[in-house]
Order: C-alpha cells, then structure tokens, then sequence
C-alpha cells in the first residue's frame, strides 16, 4: 500500500476506478456506521449503492451521497402507513400504550401525542401505569395538567395492569376520544418486568384491542436498539416507533436497521423537552440528516 | 446473532498452526475482525481506529506462543489494551480536603443522574458519611420529586428550597447549598442537575454556573450504556463545556455490550469510577475494568479459557 502512494492519486484514477473511489466508499460506509446504522445494515446498503454506481457508470462523489440518500430512502419505505391510530372508533376511545426502555422518553412522549390530541379537540385520559419509579405518576400527572389531559392513577406500588386497566375504563366511561397509557421504563432482558409488560396489555385488552403500541426509541441508542425493539415486539407487538432527543448530536440510525428487519415503522420524532417538541416522522428529512451533516 | 469474535479469528488462523509468527496479511485480517467487532459493541468509529492501528503495532512484533492458538493470542491482546485503555484499576472519589466535598453529576436526559444521586447517597452513608443530596434539578416535570423519594428511601436529606417544574434558580440552589450543608455539618454534598443536551449552549453555561457555585471534588460524568457512535460527541460537549472528573456508565445490567465506556474513556481521558445496574438503590457497584472489557467483546467465557492457558 505504501508503494501506491508514490504513483499519487492522479495515475492511479487512470488506472483502475475501483481504486479511486475506495476513500470515497470508506466515508460513505464511515458516514452510516456513525450514526448507528450498524455494521449488517451499512454492508448491505453500500452493497446495493456499489451495485447501482457500477450501473450508472462512474459517479462523484456528490452523485454517491443523493444515490446513497435514495437508498436510505427505500430502506425506510416512504409507502408505509405512518399514521398514528388515536381517533375513536365506533364510539370507543383509541388506546394506545406507550412502552421502552428506562429513560428513553416515555412519559414526555405521553405528554406531547396528548397535546397534539387536545389541540386538534379531542379528549384524553392519561393513564399512570408506571407505579414503580419514584414520582413517576407526578411527572405523568404535571404533564397532563400542561396539556389539559385528565389522569388516572393509582397508588404507588399499585398492580400496573389494574392501573391500565382503570385509565381505559373511565377513558370509556367518560367518552374520551384517546387514552394513552404510560409504562414503567424496563430493559428488555427483565424478564419479569417483560411479562409484566405482556399482562398490562392483555388486562386493557379485556376493554377491547390496542389500537396502538409504540415504542419509544432514545436516538442516541446504539446496536442495543434492534434487540429492544425486537423484545418489545415479541412481548406486545409494538406498531410503531417514536425516536426521541432527536434534537441533540445523534442520528438514529438504528431505525433503519429497526424497519428493515422488523418491519416496524418510525411514526414521530421527539424534538425537544417542550410540549410542542413532537413532529411526524418525515424519511427524507431524516435520511438528509443523516447524511448531510459531513457530506 | 453473529459469530463470536473468537470463532471468526479461529477461520482466519486455520492455516497458522504450525508458523511462528504472524504475517502481516495475518495482522490485517485480524484488525479487520476486531474493528467490526467493536463497531458492533457500539465502540465509536474513531475510537476504534486508534485502537486497531495500536494493536496492530503490538500483534505484528508478537510471538505465536505455544499455549495459545493465535486466534486466543490475539483476544488476549485485545483484552489486554481493552483493560489498559479502560483504565486499569478503578479510581475511588476524591474527598475535599475540608469538607464538605462536593459532587455534581452531569449527563444526557435520561442517563440515570438521579438514580444516580440517590445511589451514590446511600453507598456513601452506609459508609458512614452524612451526605447531603440537592435538587437542582427544577426543570424535568418532577425532578424534585423524584429526588425527594430516593432521599427518603436512602435515609438522607433532600435540600430542596425550590418546587421545580420551570420555578427556581439551580444556580442559587446550589450554591446555597454548600452553606446549607455546613450549618447541617453535612460532610458530602451531591448535586442532581438536569439533563442536557451537549449542543445546548444555554445549557451548558448554566451547568458551568453550577459549577462554579459549588466548586466540586468530583464532577461526574453519567452515561447510558446503551449510547452509540454519539458517545463522543457528547463527551466531548461535556469536557469541553462543564469538564469532567470521572465517569459512570448506567443501566449496565440491560445487555447493550457498552462499547460506550470504551469512547468516553478515550475522549475524556478520565476514570470510569462507578457502575449503575439497575433502579433500585443498591443496583451499584464500582467499575471494573476487566469486565467491561469481555463484555464488549462479548467473550467472558473464552476469557476463562485463556486465563487458565
Ligand atoms: N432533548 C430531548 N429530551 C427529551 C426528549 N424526550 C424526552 N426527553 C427528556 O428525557 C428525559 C427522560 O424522559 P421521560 O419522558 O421521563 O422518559 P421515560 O421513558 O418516561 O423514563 P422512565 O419512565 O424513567 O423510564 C427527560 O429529561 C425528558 O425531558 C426529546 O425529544 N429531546
Ligand atoms: N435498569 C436500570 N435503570 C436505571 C439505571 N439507572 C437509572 N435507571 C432508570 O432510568 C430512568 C432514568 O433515570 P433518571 O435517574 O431519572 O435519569 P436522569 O439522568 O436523572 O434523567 P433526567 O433528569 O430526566 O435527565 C429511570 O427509569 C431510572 O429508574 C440503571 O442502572 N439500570
Ligand atoms: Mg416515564
Ligand atoms: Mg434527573
């Protein structure tokens, strides 16, 4: 390799374009892996990159970066349905269960989807079920007087399941449009605290079907993401994703990896700490985040 | 999921046997193993090329030894520099000279700071130490809540003169505090503040005023082991804007292989000190170096082979 040097750049381009363009596939292939689109999903999405450039004929650099856009593009298929199922039907109120991870936004996630709901005129029931950690329901509860949502609640250390339960009886009872249920941060290799989990939701489920199950996703989760998300889905079958502190340095590749191996599609994306810090998830201007920042 | 790292490196060394050294070709195959491993333990992408190129300089000159096939001889390497890099053995906490000694944690949202804060309290008064925890923390809904009932399970006093929830100067608070603490005849004083983004500018300036109100010992550094290739960016964001003392990687007993300790610790240069492994107050340990390192290789179990070689 150190002999190559000696001929320089310019020689080399003529000679073989295979050569020339291997600074520029390793920043490619650099540009996913750091942000966290993991070493499988990076080998395969350059793979077909490589196979298209080789198509196209030759393609700068700049070309590489709009192809390799494209390609993220269709790794998050912009077809599918994204839309958050939180209207009533039949005159039943739309439950949705929000679960993850320790920390990754939950209760903050809660709080924002019912502001979104009660500014657009609907009604929402908050319901408490994380009644482990400590002032968990207080966070809960401070956010839905933020919002103008009504909470229920139970005592701490209650049966979250009861909890749900309730939350999903008065969201009825009072003709309520949404009831979204909050669940205690757990790390997906609990497995006490997954089954937990799959009670919670088959206790609400005596009030009918969840129309929604989302998990919530910190951006700045590395490989661990795609094990959480395929533990969760095998526990409660989640519907969508919402990636939250997607307004600090990290990318969240690992949607990517998420979508493509489990199907599961990113619905929102948490923005910010504020109530209004919540937007749809939109493929092209995460891919455009994704890859811009060094292209 | 994938093949261990040991069962990768064993494909490249069939031929090796019976050669005494490893060839060049060999050391490359070799690093080219190791970099997607650690890139697959979330090791940050810089962070793993200058521990490649650093091991190749040492595998390149290595003897094949006799008890060892090459593949064991290089993860014992790469343990090896696994365990220097993270930091040999681990540091305990600095103690002010007079007291009271002063600790801020520091962090992400989310990674674990009051949990943290609640830990470190009862650890240290278990230890017989009068520690006194400070909720400085009066922008999350409920943080002075939260603080308030883990001071209360761990036994220890909460300073809380402010509700929180948008209302009080965290800066005032803390910088009260310190008095607060010396009137109390408090020895240790462990300040929670908010999370923070490192791009937060505003944020980190009022993490800096923090700072310079209390003076701390230590200022911890707490970050979720589940963090990815961002693990440098906000390291960086927090060395560079408040400074950091020491380190202490969270929610350690999930299975994310943690490769996060390993850039923290490149980045910052400083000791990881403790280990947070799960929500409950005595879910804490202190770092250990030697495991974090198999556990980002993911090979505890080829370890004990080697050990015993
Ligand atoms: N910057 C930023 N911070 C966020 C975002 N979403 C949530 N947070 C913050 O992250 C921290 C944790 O959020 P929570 O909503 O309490 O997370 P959780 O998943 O409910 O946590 P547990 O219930 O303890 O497992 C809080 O400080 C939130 O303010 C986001 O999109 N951006
Ligand atoms: N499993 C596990 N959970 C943890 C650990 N440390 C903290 N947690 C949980 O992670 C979530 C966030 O912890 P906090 O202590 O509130 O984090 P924080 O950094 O203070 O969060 P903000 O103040 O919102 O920035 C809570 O659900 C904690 O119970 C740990 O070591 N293991
Ligand atoms: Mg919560
Ligand atoms: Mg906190």
């Amino acid at each position: 390799s150190r002999s190559q040097n000696v001929f320089g750049k310019g020689l080399l381009a003529l000679l073989s374009r295979d050569k020339l363009d291997d600074d520029t596939w390793d920043e490619v292939e650099e540009t996913l892996i750091g942000a966290d689109v993991g070493v499988a999903a990076t080998t395969d999405i350059v793979g077909k990159l490589r196979e298209r450039a080789r198509i196209h004929g030759t393609a700068t650099a700049t070309e590489l970066r709009a192809m390799l856009a494209d390609e993220l593009v269709a790794a998050l298929d912009p077809q599918m349905d994204r839309t958050l199922a939180a209207r009533p039907q039949d005159g039943r109120p739309a439950v949705l269960l929000v679960v993850g991870v320790n920390g990754a936004g939950k209760t903050t996630t809660c709080g924002k989807i019912a502001r979104v709901l009660v500014a657009d005129g609907h009604t929402v029931v908050l319901g408490a079920a994380d009644t482990f950690r400590a002032a968990a329901a207080e966070q809960l509860a401070t956010w839905a007087g933020r919002v103008g949502a009504e909470v229920v609640r139970g005592p701490e250390g209650a049966d979250p399941a009861s909890v749900a339960f309730d939350a999903v009886k008065r969201g009825i009872d009072a003709g309520v449009d949404t009831v979204l249920i909050d669940t205690a941060g757990r790390l997906q290799n609990k497995v006490g605290l997954m089954d937990e989990l799959g009670k919670v939701k088959r206790v609400v489920e005596k009030h009918g079907p969840v129309d929604e199950t989302l998990l919530i996703l910190d951006a700045t989760t590395g490989q661990n993401g795609l094990e959480q998300a395929r533990v969760f889905t095998e526990v409660v079958d989640v519907t969508g994703v919402v990636l939250t502190k997607l307004d600090g340095t990290a990318k969240g590749g690992i949607v990517i990896a998420v979508q493509r191996k489990l199907g599961i599609p990113v619905k929102l994306v948490g923005l910010g700490e504020g109530p209004d810090d919540l937007a749809p998830f939109d493929a092209r201007q995460f891919v455009d985040a994704l890859v811009g920042a060094d292209a | 999921m994938f093949d261990t790292l040991s069962d990768r490196l064993s494909g490249i060394f069939t031929k090796l046997r019976s050669k005494g050294r490893l060839t060049d070709a060999d050391v490359d195959a070799t690093a080219r193993e190791i970099r997607l491993a650690l890139l697959e333990a979330d090791v940050a992408l810089p962070v793993v090329k200058a521990f490649v190129a650093r091991l190749k300089e040492r595998a390149r000159g290595a003897e094949v030894s006799q008890a060892l096939n090459p593949a064991q001889q290089v993860i014992k390497i790469v343990h090896e520099e696994l365990v220097a890099t993270l930091g040999g053995e681990a540091r305990r906490l600095q103690f002010a000279k007079n007291p009271p000694t002063v600790i801020m944690l520091a962090g992400l949202q989310g990674s674990g700071k009051t949990t943290l804060a609640g830990k470190l309290a009862r650890w240290l008064k278990a230890q017989g130490h009068q520690p006194l925890l400070v909720a400085a923390d009066l922008q999350r809904p409920n943080a002075v809540n939260q603080l308030q009932v883990l001071g209360g399970r761990a036994g220890v006093e909460v300073y809380a003169p402010q509700p929180g929830n948008g209302v009080g100067d965290p800066v005032s608070v803390a910088r009260e505090s310190i008095e607060h603490a010396r009137r109390q005849m408090r020895d240790i004083v462990i300040v929670d503040t908010a999370g923070r983004l490192g791009i937060d500018a505003e944020m980190m300036r009022q993490a800096v005023n923090i700072r310079d109100a209390v003076d701390p010992d230590e200022v911890l550094f707490v970050i979720d082991a589940m963090v990815g290739q961002d693990a440098v960016a906000t390291a960086e964001a927090f060395r560079d804007g408040v400074g950091i003392s020491g380190v202490v990687l969270s929610k350690l007993d999930g299975d994310a292989r943690g490769g996060a300790a390993l850039s923290v610790r490149h980045v910052t240069g400083q000791p990881i000190i403790f280990a947070s492994t799960g929500e409950k107050l005595e879910d804490f340990d202190v770092f250990h170096p030697d495991r974090m390192a198999s556990r980002i290789l993911g090979m505890g179990d080829v370890l004990t082979l080697i050990e015993q070689a």
